[in-house]
């Protein structure tokens, strides 16, 4: 099972921040995180491979995009 | 379509925009901008306020259509690669005092992120104080923001309330067309014009708007912000948008040494002056501001044009507070502070602390 983290309508830095939170502290090895801007799409996954994660999957989503990282 | 847009959202795309556009600034002060100031949003929205008479400083009057460029740049940007998404209602009011308390900051030390740097090129050592000011400032607002401060969920909304800022733009374009500058009038129709001072001071008008559409574009593309550079250095460590800051300041200098703009020293600097502790104050203001609506003046421009209707009402801010700024005695001059400067750096300083320790209601 995995967590979601919902940042949508939330501008950056907020989906990042959240997104690391969960890296950092959450227990399950996949993350599930909705955005719904471009930018926010590229910053979380920017910031998630800079924590060694990967974004195994980008579909979209409601209007904005939902990415499923993989703790790495 | 694929491949430009990985280009830009990449560290190389990045900093060629950064590049770009501190060239680009260079070339309009040699074309006819102000010095050290080829680009200065905080400057030209100024400007665009007093040429509308929202203010009556004589000097600083003329519709910039750098901005108006910048606003519909970033639309067609967005429409071309199909990211315009009209959103609206994250905080709205917080938005427009953060915007007037940024327009008082960074008129207290007299530019923008974008000029400070700009400045710096020129060789105009004060803007070293700004800068370290603008850190500071932006680092109070990633202190609010590791502490859970947040200004609300945005909510998709119709396409027509993301068109709004970009009409205000094209009416003001529209305007500038039906009232042109006339030789030493000082208005012409219902816009005022500068005939002496900064305000006077300006490249040709199509020069100055493919400039800023072009900029507006790339921009949009690459997410280019001055105080994102600074805070996603200090927040998460990530120097991305840091490498496209730092381009444009090593471009600009370059460029100004080649046109022989380049003037090193602290004293006798253009629309510039040397009250230390303000210029670090100003800016210390301005970059708290700037952190807490999320961007620096010119990222809420190209947000604004690609739906983001908070940040219009940043951008309105903005020019509302350049008004009370020169209305009030609050701008700075090559003199010094204003009469009022000093206190409004304090009263805003204290409305921002207010609004960073009360919202932040956590989003989950």
């Amino acid at each position: 099972m995995a967590t979601t983290v919902d940042a949508r309508g939330l501008s950056c830095p907020q989906p990042v921040l959240m997104t690391l939170d969960e890296i950092k502290s959450g227990a399950d090895k996949e993350i599930i995180v909705l955005v719904d801007t471009d930018t926010s799409r590229e910053n979380v996954t920017r910031a998630a491979e800079s924590q060694g994660c990967s974004v195994k999957d980008v579909r979209p989503d409601d209007g904005g995009y939902r990415l499923t990282i993989v703790k790495g | 379509m694929d491949a430009v847009k990985r280009f830009f959202a990449g560290r190389w795309g990045i900093i060629s925009v950064g590049a770009f556009i501190g060239v680009l600034a260079a070339l309009l002060q040699y074309w006819g901008n102000p010095a050290n100031m080829g680009i200065c949003v905080a400057c030209f929205e100024r400007d665009i306020s007093g040429a509308l008479g929202l203010h009556r400083a004589a000097v600083v009057q003329y519709m910039r259509p750098e901005i108006i460029g910048f606003v519909l740049g970033a639309l067609a940007a967005a429409y071309l690669f199909s990211e315009f998404r009209p959103r609206a209602g994250s905080a709205p009011i917080v938005r427009f005092i953060l915007g007037v308390f940024a327009m008082i900051g960074a008129l207290v030390f007299l530019g923008c992120p974008w000029r400070a740097v700009l400045r710096l090129a020129g060789g105009d050592g004060n803007a070293i104080l700004g800068l370290a000011g603008l850190v500071a400032g932006i680092w109070i607002g990633a202190l609010f923001l590791k502490k859970g401060y947040n200004l609300g969920r945005a909510q998709a909304t119709y396409t027509s309330v993301g068109w709004l800022m970009p009409l205000v733009m094209a009416g003001f374009l529209v305007l500038m067309l039906i009232y042109p500058k006339v030789a030493g009038e000082p208005q012409s129709g219902v816009l005022f014009y500068s005939l002496k001072g900064p305000g006077s001071m300006h490249a040709p008008l199509v020069v100055s708007l493919v400039a800023g559409l072009v900029i507006g574009l790339l921009a949009q593309r690459s997410r280019f912000c001055t105080m994102g550079a600074i805070r996603d250095l200090l927040l998460f460590r990530q120097t991305h948008l840091a490498s496209g800051f730092l381009a444009l300041v090593l471009f600009a200098f370059l460029a100004n040494l080649l046109l022989g703009q380049f003037k090193p020293g602290f004293v006798g600097q253009p629309v510039a002056h040397t009250m230390h502790l303000w210029n670090f104050m100003g800016m210390l203001l301005a970059g708290l501001a700037f952190a807490l609506a999320g961007g620096c003046p010119g990222r809420q421009l190209f947000m604004a044009g690609e739906g983001d209707g908070d940040a219009a009402v940043f951008v309105f801010g903005m020019i509302v507070g350049a008004a009370f700024a020169h209305n009030f005695g609050l701008a700075s001059s090559p003199a010094g502070v204003g009469p009022n400067g000093i206190a409004a750096v304090f009263v805003g300083l204290a409305v921002c602390l207010f609004i960073g320790f009360t919202m932040r209601k956590t989003a989950r």
